[in-house]
């Protein structure tokens, strides 16, 4: 088999298997974990809320250290750059994907909780920071000319990535409403043992879901810079011809 | 030394061109007290919540008109191709980035001086905490949004809708810091903060400044040489 029907082989067999681990997660979460006491069935959205948002902090590691690969590859190896550019973007997406959903689940979740749809929170801003900042990064992409908004945007995700540990940092900098967090926020915290599978279920499958669109995204992307490359070099080719 | 000597021959010709027209600071001035009386009618505020707002409103105008003015501090050097001309100069380019954003700082400085006992007049402010905290605040809390404000104009410089892309790149960045100016000084003038939360908020803003001044200066040569 050649390369390419290779990989396609693996995407296919990874979307089939994270969907059949998304399945078990589901399953977990909503039928066989025993009912929080104090929250009821609304507790369950724990399972997505946390996960989504824990992968929204793992993602923009990948955007960063893409955009400094692509810094460091932009005069030694351009070819090298453009693929590390491409995941630079896929992983920004990502991490606005499931931003967006963490957002969104956990304000459902505060609802049901806390009664309110929003709080101005210190941690529940800096994760609204974290997706302004890598929606920011997007629409400079956008608006930049096509030679230079890789490397424009390579610089702004350096720059998003020193926020991003500020962002995290904020858990234990600032008083808040919000929990602590579940895991190495101090001596009570932890989860119970029963939740604990329906908990690394979810976050397996939301990984390799987040995994698969990464992938999906990155050969899209792929592609549409090699279509490009092509064009300017048939552009050449046709001036070259017209000038003899 | 030597790119000390860099830094201020920039910092000089910037100061130089600054005081012969003083675009940038009327245009801030004018605009900064723009915003002052426009959120005063906005809020018609009594002395008790103009002191728990006031802070929020002085950043908030200082934010806008430094924005404003940002817009327009790369505009001669583009003019006059000295983006290009640094390209191929000796000189670190580090050097012309931070002779401009000290000059953008101390132009922004001089709007505060101003505006300041304008503010309380308008405010019915007496500050009821250690006011001279506020001569650390707000050098700390310009330099951060000036830093990175001078980083992206440059940024932006040959970007389409570049006006709108330097407010969208820059404040998502500085939000933690303009958190923390506002938090900070909000807390000196009405004294309801703990002095040693007051501490901690500077530190971080000076934390903040720190570790995007290095980032700037890091990556400016990459921006300046970006195509």
């Amino acid at each position: 088999m050649s390369r390419p029907s290779i990989l396609r082989t693996i995407g296919w067999l990874w979307f089939l298997a994270s969907l059949v681990v998304l399945a078990i997660g589901f399953r977990e979460a909503i039928f066989l974990v025993p009912t929080d006491a104090a929250q009821g069935d609304a507790g369950r959205i724990f399972y997505y809320h946390v996960p989504s948002s824990m992968l929204s902090l793992i993602f923009p590691y990948i955007n960063f250290l893409a955009s400094l690969a692509y810094l460091y590859w932009r005069r030694r190896d351009p070819l090298k750059a453009l693929t590390s550019d491409a995941l630079a973007l896929t992983a920004a997406e990502v991490t606005v994907v499931y931003a967006t959903i963490c957002l969104v689940t956990g304000s459902i979740w505060g609802r049901a909780t806390w009664g309110i749809w929003w709080t101005w929170d210190p941690r529940l801003t800096s994760m609204l920071l974290l997706w302004l900042l890598y929606v920011s990064y997007l629409m400079l992409r956008r608006f930049s000319s096509a030679g230079q908004s890789q490397t424009l945007a390579a610089v702004l995700s350096v720059f998003a990535a020193v926020d991003v540990p500020i962002v995290y940092m904020s858990i234990r900098w600032w008083r808040t409403q919000h929990p602590a967090p579940v895991f190495g926020g101090g001596p009570d915290s932890g989860l119970d043992p029963s939740m604990m599978p329906a908990f690394v279920w979810n976050i397996i499958a939301w990984g390799m879901w987040g995994i698969f669109i990464l992938g999906f995204r990155f050969a899209l992307e792929r592609r549409r810079q090699l279509a490009e490359q092509d064009a300017a070099l048939s552009a050449i080719e046709a001036s070259l011809e017209t000038a003899q | 030394m030597k790119y000390i000597g860099h830094v201020l021959a920039h910092l000089r010709k910037d100061l130089r061109i600054e005081w012969r027209s003083r675009d940038s600071i009327n245009g801030m001035l004018f605009f900064s007290l723009l915003v002052v009386v426009v959120f005063s009618l906005a809020f018609d505020p009594t002395a008790a919540v103009s002191r728990q707002i006031s802070g929020g409103i002085l950043w908030v105008a200082l934010l806008f008109a430094t924005v404003t003015a940002l817009n327009q501090a790369w505009t001669r050097e583009q003019n006059h191709q000295v983006l290009e001309a640094q390209r191929m100069a000796p000189a670190p380019a580090s050097a012309l980035f931070l002779g401009k954003a000290i000059a953008n700082m101390l132009f922004v400085l001089v709007v505060e001086a101003v505006l300041a006992p304008v503010f309380i007049v308008f405010y019915n402010l007496h500050v009821l905490g250690n006011a001279w905290l506020l001569a650390l605040i707000l050098p700390l809390g310009t330099w951060a949004l000036v830093v990175n404000g001078t980083f992206f104009a440059v940024l932006g410089l040959r970007t389409r809708n570049r006006e709108l892309l330097l407010p969208l790149l820059l404040l998502p960045i500085s939000l933690p810091a303009l958190l923390g100016m506002v938090e900070a000084t909000t807390g000196v003038l009405t004294a309801q903060l703990d002095p040693l939360e007051i501490n901690t908020w500077v530190t971080q803003l000076a934390g903040y400044d720190l570790v995007f001044t290095i980032v700037c200066i890091l990556l400016f040569e990459t921006v300046l040489n970006a195509e």
